[in-house]
């Protein structure tokens, strides 16, 4: 009997290979290197990244493992927008590393190995695949979070980001054999081609929905929002950051496979599901977040807005909804990091997270409160600003789609949710600044990010044609 | 050309952000380029052609094209007298800043020059999404002004003035994207030709009323505006209630009437009812502070009333008098405003009775309020006096009875500004403090005088500034008659 080889095609996983590779270097490096080695191998790290980017940008379609793993535009599109998330937030955790006095590697190489979870989900073309992705993605970010071994609010931040990230898994896990056990397949394709031959079992109404709650867990979407606050406001800001952007746009590429490709014939029974999930995450997002005194707790809540918004688009189910999707992560990758840069700097010059620290900081650090304002009006929604253009779109899709009562729940809680936003622009410019002056000089890489995501605030929010456009090509693929 | 006068103001806040550093230096920067795009809008008054209705200075850029979205800008007879007394004000804002403002001046004239750029943007725009872009960008520069260099409450004041403003606006997006889908354009010509369905323009209309009404702002939704104004500095007071105001106005004009006929027809008891209730209600209400800001704020809501009552006459009168009507309250209630900072500088309260018997130190000052109150009550040679009475017959024509109750709010007018008048400016002299108070400076009577001009220029020759929108308001009476009811519509309606 001929032993039949599955397809297996490297080629097609060479940026998965090349951050895998890199990842197991800078351990060794971190364990034989030299003294002071942290702020190298960060660099090294970022090179890595940068190379993956340009295999991935350079390669072409293709599959491999039989389906198991794919390299089409969305994936390629949603690696590049996880590689500038892991550049930016390495490169500005550089400074708060120093600070710590940290030397050692494995800040990065659980960074990478994140990094490489999350490239392995947005290619996932099976479950199994994308489940293996999901847990290297989210294991290596329960250590990040718990990183201020010393600090017991980062203890607790990774221990229940664990307890209930391995529930959320759970979830996943039972939804998948349920999935498995009524259509016979693990893979996306396979799975769609049994569902639209009518074998839809409430087994498998109630896998689909188990799969979708596992993975609204991971972009912390309401109802399973109940982690975010506490785990972002425990977990060391730069890990917070990259907890903001990585997961989110690795858990969103899964949720468009899942939903588009392996369940598109049970969109009656999806959709409104995950409507309701984006009105709650859009009520959550805007009303509880005003209650907030601690600035990362009320990015998380923010964040769970912006995620209502995503799904928003998500729901219009059309080509503008998707196109929406993919333009509001990129936009709310380069906010999220502008704001968390802004946080961190302040940080290293003994600012707290609290939003009464931000007293009067326009008089202290004009330049700094300009560009926190900057991305704080682009969050709220204001024009002319990047943030505008992604609600714009998401909105256009969600009228056009004739959902007109979510649009008009989306904009009434977009206006309620600009109080918060306000609220710091208030704080730094209207409140009388607390005692005490800066020092510090600006680092080159807090200017450089600052200043990167400070002009594509102001670029997008202009000039979004290209942003669109890449968009618009990333999603062909579902149409 | 229009993107010259737009966008003139912001260059000149980029310098003064990466070239300029030292205060006086930026004072004269900022009042230069103000000057000069005041100059350069009189160029657009003097390549205008007033015996059409056709949009002028037409430009326009692809922006967003697979939406129908582009950058295009054009002005008309009725958008055109709204850019010139935006360039027009603005410098006097600056002037009347000049001393007053002594912190963070910098940051003030660069917010005060985006702000110019904003307004002048949103009554040039002509694509309904450009329109929304600058309509809340204006937002960002306002809620800073009143709230750094705002009274002591400015902080509540500029968060409600932001968030009601917002809240209304993100309807009037959700009206403009239907609309935009439906049409598959947002170029507003474009969309003023759209064969609408009834029900599909009265929700539209109700979507963009939203943000209109807060921004006249019309009864109940006025409650921002004393707060703003109060807490604003003398300068934000002038360019709210001379200019901002306007801007829902405007929006009824350019917007709701040409696009949505018969909604807007539909709705003319609602506008009506409410515009009625600000006339006389909050002309009672003014009638009983003890603030003078707060005065003349619920008196621009007052004269707002009628002029929203103007424009839904839906006649030549009631239009072209609610469009003067505006220039007026911009220069009147500028002036007003104006005139409270020159007390307020001196005494640093506003409270009507500490004040009395200020004509007898301040006899210069005395004089120049008086004008400004008589125009404000609208005594026959001001300018006021020809709107008003082109709205009330206006109204008359549409609708005796409602022109006879806004009638009314003419004598509440004439009770509130005289009774305030004569506590502040007669009587014997209060108390020490008023014995302190120095008359007008040059710089302050420079900047009363263009608008003391326009006051009585208006007020017995009003035949150029009439003629300047006559063609526009006759196209646009077109417009807003056809019942242009048709198929075009969207799925839930």
């Amino acid at each position: 009997m001929p032993v039949q080889m599955p397809d297996i095609n490297l080629v097609t996983m060479l940026p998965e290979i090349l951050i895998a590779i890199l990842g197991l270097v800078v351990l060794l490096k971190s364990a034989w290197g030299d003294e002071n080695r942290g702020g190298k191998l960060v660099l090294m790290a970022i090179a890595g990244v940068a190379a993956a980017a340009a295999i991935t940008l350079g390669s072409g379609n293709g599959s491999s493992f039989g389906g198991f793993f794919i390299n089409d535009p969305f994936a390629r599109a949603m690696k590049l927008l996880m590689f500038l998330a892991t550049a930016l937030v390495l490169f500005m955790s550089m400074a708060f590393m120093k600070r710590n006095k940290y030397d050692g590697g494995e800040y990065q190489v659980l960074t990478l190995m994140a990094l490489l979870g999350g490239m392995i989900m947005a290619s996932a073309g099976d479950f199994i695949v994308l489940y293996l992705g999901l847990e290297l993605m989210s294991l290596s970010i329960y250590v990040l979070a718990a990183w201020n071994r010393d600090d017991v609010r980062s203890n607790e931040a990774g221990l229940k980001y664990f307890v209930l990230g391995s529930m959320a898994s759970g979830f996943l896990l039972y939804g998948i054999t349920l999935i498995y056990g009524t259509t016979g397949t693990t893979v996306f394709t396979g799975v769609a081609t049994a569902l639209g031959h009518g074998h839809v079992t409430s087994a498998t109404v109630l896998g689909v929905v188990l799969v979708l709650a596992g993975l609204s867990f991971k972009v912390a979407a309401a109802p399973f929002h109940m982690w975010a606050p506490d785990v972002y406001e425990g977990a060391p800001t730069s890990v917070t950051a990259f907890m903001a952007v990585l997961p989110k746009v690795a858990a969103f590429a899964a949720i468009f496979r899942v939903l588009l490709i392996a369940f598109p014939s049970l969109h009656s029974h999806w959709n409104p599901l995950l409507q309701l999930v984006a009105l709650f995450s859009l009520a959550v997002g805007a009303i509880a977040a005003i209650a907030q005194t601690n600035i990362k707790r009320m990015l998380a809540y923010s964040s769970i807005g912006h995620v209502g918004f995503i799904l928003l688009g998500l729901t219009a189910h059309s080509g503008l909804g998707y196109q929406s999707v993919v333009a509001y992560l990129a936009i709310y990758i380069f906010t999220n990091v502008g704001a968390f840069a802004v946080i961190l700097l302040l940080n290293r010059e003994g600012v707290g997270d609290e939003v009464a620290d931000y007293k009067g900081l326009a008089h202290k650090r004009p330049m700094v409160a300009f560009l926190m304002a900057l991305f704080m009006f682009s969050m709220a929604g204001i024009p002319p600003l990047a943030g505008f253009m992604g609600k714009l779109y998401v909105f256009m899709a969600a009228i056009q789609s004739g959902m007109m009562a979510l649009a008009i729940a989306g904009v009434l809680f977009s206006a309620i949710g600009a109080f918060y936003y306000l609220r710091i622009v208030k704080v730094m410019y209207f409140d009388q600044p607390a005692e005490g002056a800066f020092a510090m000089p600006l680092d080159l890489p807090a200017r450089a990010i600052l200043a990167v995501t400070g002009v594509i605030m102001l670029f997008w929010g202009l000039f979004p044609g290209s942003l669109l456009a890449w968009s618009a090509a990333s999603i062909k693929v579902f149409l | 050309m229009l993107s010259l006068v737009t966008f003139l103001p912001l260059v000149g806040a980029l310098v003064i952000l990466l070239a300029i550093r030292s205060d006086g230096a930026a004072r004269t920067t900022a009042l230069g380029v103000s000057l000069l795009t005041f100059v350069i809008s009189l160029g657009l008054l003097n390549g205008f052609d007033t015996s059409t209705a056709r949009f002028q200075f037409l430009e326009e850029v692809e922006w967003l094209p697979e939406y129908g979205i582009a950058y295009r800008m054009g002005v008309d007879g009725i958008s055109l007298p709204f850019v010139l007394l935006t360039t027009f004000l603005t410098p006097i804002c600056l002037l009347a800043s000049w001393e007053s403002v002594q912190k963070r001046v910098r940051e003030y004239l660069m917010a005060f020059l985006a702000l110019e750029s904003f307004v002048v943007g949103v009554f040039c725009a002509l694509d309904f999404i450009l329109f929304y872009v600058l309509w809340e960008a204006m937002l960002i520069p306002m809620f800073l002004i009143i709230g750094v260099w705002g009274g002591p409450n400015r902080v509540y004041a500029a968060l409600k003035f932001f968030l009601y403003t917002l809240a209304g606006s993100v309807l009037m997006l959700v009206a403009i994207l239907s609309l935009g889908y439906a049409g598959h354009t947002f170029s507003v010509p474009a969309l003023m030709a759209l064969p609408l369905s009834f029900s599909f323009q009265v929700w539209l209309f109700l979507g963009l009323f939203a943000s209109f009404a807060v921004k006249v702002p019309m009864w109940p939704v006025h409650t921002w505006l004393p707060d703003a104004h109060v807490e604003a500095p003398t300068a934000g007071s002038v360019i709210l209630a001379g200019i901002l105001l306007k801007m829902g106005a405007y929006g009824f004009l350019r917007f709701s009437l040409p696009i949505l006929p018969d909604a807007s027809r539909f709705f003319i008891p609602l506008i009506f009812g409410l515009s009625l209730v600000a006339v006389v209600y909050t002309a009672l209400v003014a009638l009983m502070q003890k603030d003078l800001k707060k005065l003349v704020a619920y008196s621009s809501v007052s004269h707002m009333g009628f002029v929203t009552i103007g424009i839904f006459a839906l006649n030549q009168q009631g239009l072209e008098g609610s469009l003067l009507q505006m220039i007026n309250h911009g220069i009147v209630a500028g002036a007003l405003f104006l005139a409270v900072g020159v007390i307020y500088d001196r005494m640093h309260t506003r409270e009507i009775a500490r004040f009395g018997g200020v004509a007898h130190v301040m006899p210069v000052y005395a004089v120049i309020f008086m004008i400004f109150t008589m125009a404000s009550v609208g005594l026959p040679g001001t300018n006021s006096f020809v709107g008003e009475i082109l709205i009330l017959l206006g109204a008359f024509l549409a609708n005796k009875a409602v022109a006879m109750v806004a009638a009314t709010g003419l004598v509440f007018g004439a009770a509130y500004m005289l009774w305030m008048f004569k506590r502040v400016v007669f009587g014997p002299i209060g108390n020490d403090e008023v014995r302190a108070m120095k008359d007008l400076s040059a710089r302050e009577v420079a900047l009363f005088l263009p608008l003391l001009v326009l006051v009585f220029w208006i007020g017995f020759y009003p035949g150029p500034f009439l003629n300047l929108f006559h063609a526009s308001v006759e196209h646009l009476l077109t417009q807003a008659a056809v019942v242009k009811t048709g198929a075009v519509t969207l799925a839930p309606f």
